[in-house]
């Protein structure tokens, strides 16, 4: 600990902090624009300037270390003026319509406007018009809004390692972009969306598919189907000012009725069909010698980062189509069939917490004929409008339980949000098979948590399974330089490309600088759904009754022939540009 | 798409085992991005996708990195520079005797803007500061010939002598 002084009197604060986090520690709250924390931590935009005693002039708080008896005012009227000035220089170049952004009542640079007193801009600055990257099915790149913080760029440079956007030109002419001005739908970009939770503007943004799912609703010879991600559930309740970590299933499911749609179905079932079919694969794979580890494939920002960056380990990938491409292909064949209803005439939305599994549902492998598995892709911020846009007071409604007959899910399905998910949903199965035995204990907890890679040894019958989960695609790389490297192996590896895995996806809720510097999202979500798990009656896939019946009337068994047909995929190496 | 897709890139494989030597010759140095785009541009005279990618790949930067810094400098090139490279001077001394016109006139010309190459790869034009030959005022250079005290009309001649 080291003494300091901050507005006057003695705090007791953490040595190697910054000022401004140890300003915070101690409840002063220091303004900031570019700083994320852990991510983005350059001192680029002078928000956040303090007074340092013995200091020539006036410091960024957010990379200026403490010293013991170090004296720091935060709240002086040189401080304000100059912070004033800063804002209001850079808000004099913004493209300042609030009431039509994406970010409206929740951007970084509004709140500003409104803590620091902005009444009028003073000087109106020239401002570069730039077109509107809306070519990639998932991301939407507006430099209008863009206030050059960077945080965007150390996101996918520095913790996804996919670096496809950065800097470019100088001084007036400084933009945000990719190489040689392509559109971010021709670069390496994953589509993970995570520049976009770390945006403190509108400048980043999901392609919107919500005109085109009630342009669905309103035809009245489509039947519409939709189906929720595990993670939507932990997150969509902040749309609504809810606290962090609320879990809204009930809710959510009501708010989709009264929305309009046909038939509201969980995605949890197609995760326990995931867990099926994928655990089948990681059996047999280690029982007859194939390619291990087997490597998870639900995360669709992982799937095409490996395409471009690791294609030597495409054949490792498990075959098995992610948990709601599987719904889908579920629900234009056996549901049809069984509802009667011509699958042509059968749209699957999927509501994610993810931007890549837009991408993701347009690949021309996840279809059947000429009928793609799911039509249309929202993210939980989008059904957060939906739900605005119908007029339903979401805080208030009743609880509603899921539709039939898919109606029952595991608490296997629920934990597929958040990283470990996967692996130990998979456990719970692969165990059983594997020893033919009940195992009263399914929690696997070593899989568990927010480090970045974990890695566990689990005995199962005879065999000691090898285990590893990586989440974020920069902690991937990591793990699979390991394996490839031959410095360790594995027979399962489960890898998210999002930080913290789905219920921190690029397609949830998105909170400031300032709440992420106290509360850790990744862990406050999870709690949502480990809570869902330990309060469900089935905890495994293989004992839900709707997945035995499925198997039962049309698939056979996992790994058949039918099932390879409509639940299996394939992969194919991409180039980098 | 951006201006510089239209010149056809003639790299040669000889030109690219140069470059590599160039990237395995910095392989251990911090910070090496500058000097090896520095030697990219003296051995292609410019440095379009085909060699930033060589330099991507081979010192393992990220394209938009490289991207970046070739646009933030000054002295780097996305475009070719022509057979004869044009350059108009727009110090003030030019400038105020006219020199703009004798721009637009020769863009007007050539088809190219400042900044670009023709595509048949003959003329490059560029918008220089003050050379130092303001007596001589407006002045155009024509690779390292000299012309001084220009009219608008003195156009057409000039450029016909190297078409
Ligand atoms: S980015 Fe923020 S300040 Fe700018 S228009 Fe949008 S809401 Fe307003
Ligand atoms: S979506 Fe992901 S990969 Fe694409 S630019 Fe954003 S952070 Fe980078
Ligand atoms: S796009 Fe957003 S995150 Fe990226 S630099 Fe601009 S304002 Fe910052
Ligand atoms: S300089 Fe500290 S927040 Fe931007």
């Amino acid at each position: 600990m080291v003494n300091i002084k901050i507005n006057g009197k003695d705090y007791s604060v953490a040595e190697g902090t910054t000022v401004l986090e140890a300003a915070r520690s101690v409840g002063i709250d220091i303004p900031t624009l570019c700083y994320l924390k852990g991510v983005n931590e350059i001192g680029a935009c002078r928000m956040c300037l303090v007074e340092v005693k013995g200091a020539r002039a006036l410091q960024a708080a957010c990379v200026y270390p403490v010293s013991e008896g170090m004296e720091v005012m935060t709240n002086t009227p040189a401080v304000r003026n100059a912070r004033k000035l800063n804002l209001e220089l850079i808000l004099s170049t913004h493209d300042r319509k609030c009431l039509t952004c994406v970010r409206n009542r929740n951007c970084e640079l509004q709140a500003l406007a409104d803590n620091l007193g902005v009444t009028d801009i003073a000087y109106e600055g020239i401002r570069n018009e730039y077109d509107i990257d809306e070519i990639s099915p998932s991301i939407v790149r507006d430099n209008n809004k863009c206030i050059l913080c960077k945080r965007c760029v150390s996101t996918c440079k520095n913790v996804q390692t996919v670096a496809v956007i950065d800097a470019k030109n100088r001084g007036f002419n400084t933009e945000i972009g990719c190489a040689f001005d392509m559109p971010l739908a021709e670069t390496p970009c994953v589509n993970c969306g995570q520049c976009i939770t770390a945006c403190p503007v509108g400048a980043l943004r999901e392609k919107s598919d919500i005109d085109r799912v009630w342009a669905a609703l309103a035809d009245p010879d489509k039947h519409v189907v939709v189906q929720t991600a595990p993670a939507v559930r932990a997150g969509l309740g902040e749309e609504f000012d809810m606290p962090i970590g609320t879990p809204v299933t009930g809710k959510m499911a009501n708010a989709l009725k009264q929305i309009g749609f046909d038939k509201v179905f969980d995605t949890d079932t197609g995760a326990d069909l995931t867990i099926m079919e994928e655990g089948t694969e990681v059996i047999e794979r280690i029982q007859n010698g194939g390619k291990l580890p087997v490597i998870t494939s639900c995360s669709p920002g992982w799937v095409k980062f490996c395409e471009h960056n690791f294609p030597d380990f495409l054949d490792n990938l498990s075959s098995a189509k992610s948990p709601h491409e599987m719904f889908g292909a579920v629900l234009k064949t056996y549901y049809a069939q069984k509802q009667g209803i011509d699958p042509k005439n059968i749209v699957v939305v999927s509501i994610m917490p993810c931007t890549a599994k837009k991408f993701e549902a347009q690949r021309p492998e996840l279809s059947n004929g000429d009928l793609q598995d799911v039509d249309i892709v929202l993210t939980t911020r989008e059904l957060g409008r939906m739900i605005k846009q119908a007029g339903i007071d979401f805080k208030n409604i009743e609880d509603a339980p899921f539709d039939n007959p898919f109606g029952e899910a595991t608490g296997a399905g629920v934990i597929f949000g958040a990283t470990g998910g996967v692996m130990e949903a998979a456990l719970r199965t692969v165990a059983e098979v594997l020893t033919g035995k009940s195992i009263e204990n399914c929690d696997y907890t070593d899989v568990r948590g927010t480090d970045g890679i974990k890695r566990a040894e689990i005995k199962v019958g005879d065999l000691t399974l090898k285990a590893a989960v990586a989440h974020g695609l920069g902690n991937a790389r990591k793990l699979l330089e390991a394996i490839r490297e031959g410095k360790e192996n594995y027979h399962f590896v489960e890898i998210m490309a999002c930080p913290g895995g789905c219920v921190t996806g690029g397609g949830q809720p998105i909170r400031s600088a300032k709440e992420r510097m106290d509360i850790d999202l990744k862990a406050e979500r999870a709690k949502a759904l480990y809570s869902e798990d330990i309060n469900s009656q089935i905890r495994k896939s293989h004992e839900n009754p709707v997945i035995k019946k499925l198997y039962d009337e049309f698939f056979e068994k996992p790994g058949s022939h039918k099932a390879h047909e409509l639940l299996h995929t394939h992969y194919a190496k991409r180039e980098n540009y | 798409m951006s201006n510089q897709a239209k010149y056809v890139f003639k790299g040669t494989p000889e030109q690219e085992q140069e470059l590599l030597k160039v990237i395995d010759k910095y392989k251990n140095t911090e910070g090496a991005l500058i000097p090896i785009l520095h030697e990219a541009q003296e051995i292609y005279g410019y440095l379009p996708l085909e060699v930033q990618k060589i330099v991507s790949e081979n010192a393992n930067i990220p394209l938009a990195e490289i991207y970046g810094v070739v646009t933030f400098y000054a002295q780097f090139s996305l475009v070719p520079k022509g057979e004869y490279s044009i350059a108009v001077c727009l110090g003030t001394a030019c400038y105020v005797k006219g020199s703009g016109n004798i721009l637009e006139k020769i863009k007007e010309k050539l088809g190219i803007d400042v900044g670009e190459c023709s595509e048949d790869g003959k003329f490059s034009l560029d918008a220089t500061r003050c050379i130092g030959a303001c007596g001589l005022a407006p002045v155009m250079t024509v690779n390292d010939e000299v012309y001084g005290r220009l009219e608008v009309k003195d156009v057409d001649k000039i450029l016909e002598k190297y078409m």
